[in-house]
């Protein structure tokens, strides 16, 4: 598993490539936490999951986390264009029913509030 | 119905092929876990590549769930075991740790310790296997049996028994 994060506006983009499992899934939060502690301005993040080849309930709970903590300063976790097994893990967990997935970055960037 | 021999289940003469491993339960062992179970399943050439990811999923999600819980001290071995009887893929997944006080309550949606866990590994490996049982005794470990079948295959009814 591997990230890219980039702060853009009050908006962190993070695109995520490889398997989000037990394993991985801490070193995912870090480079997570580590930006949002660095920019408390931070409103959103952009999961950029298509290239993600394999998630389960390890990975889809640091997006829960994540979504827990920006969500009550009225910011939200935005998921784009997951992969199918990615798409199918968020809709069987109910995340999918919380958590806004666009198909589109452009559909991600317009719902985003921090831009 | 008469009976004969049985093995993981099923009737001896419809056991195709079976592997048995064991590892000790750490993160690093999840991926090869549901790796080698996916790359069993594959024999199973009716099995869509959909239905090979569904049981990755709930192989992570079984593997997981025994190394976060099952032992205090790190290094206790789990034993999976992937059996193909006919077309239907059996896979086993035991460990020798605590053990699971009440197993249906450890199977509720959100029932979690952790508030950075879904606690909706039970409730996904559900919804994509055909059979799935859990069981336990208190000290002696857990043992977890998952059965799938591919879509629309035709099951053989005598393989169906645990």
């Amino acid at each position: 598993m591997e990230t890219e994060v980039r702060v853009i506006g009050r908006v962190l983009v993070v695109g995520i490539w490889g398997e989000l499992d037990l394993n991985t899934a801490p070193s995912f939060r870090s480079a997570v936490e580590e930006q949002l502690d660095a920019n408390p301005d931070i409103t959103d993040i952009l999961l950029m999951m298509q290239e993600v080849t394999f998630i389960d309930s390890s990975g889809l709970g640091v997006i829960l986390g994540r979504y827990k903590r920006l969500r009550p300063h009225g910011g939200n976790v935005i998921v784009v264009a997951p992969s199918p097994q990615a798409r199918r893990a968020l809709e069987l967990s109910g995340l999918a029913s919380v958590i806004p997935i666009c198909d589109t970055e452009d559909e991600a960037w317009a719902k985003a509030v921090g831009v | 119905m008469k009976h004969g021999p049985r093995l993981w289940g099923c009737n001896l003469m419809s056991v195709k092929n079976h592997v048995t491993l064991e590892f000790p339960a750490v993160p690093e062992n999840v991926e090869f876990a549901r790796v080698a179970v996916a790359c069993f399943a594959s024999q199973i050439s009716s099995f869509t590549l959909e239905e090979i990811d569904d049981v990755k999923l709930v192989v992570s999600e079984a593997v997981s769930n025994t190394v976060l819980h099952s032992y205090d001290v790190s290094g206790g071995i789990i034993r999976l075991s992937a059996a193909r009887c006919n077309d239907t893929l059996t896979v086993i997944i035991e460990d020798f740790g605590k053990g699971i006080a009440d197993v249906s309550q450890a199977k509720t949606p959100a029932f979690t310790t952790d508030p950075d866990r879904m606690g909706m590994g039970f409730t996904i490996m559900e919804a994509l296997s055909d059979e799935l049982h859990v069981s336990s005794v208190p000290g002696e470990g857990v043992k977890v049996v998952i059965r799938k079948s591919p879509h629309g295959a035709a099951k053989d009814s005598d393989d169906k028994e645990v």
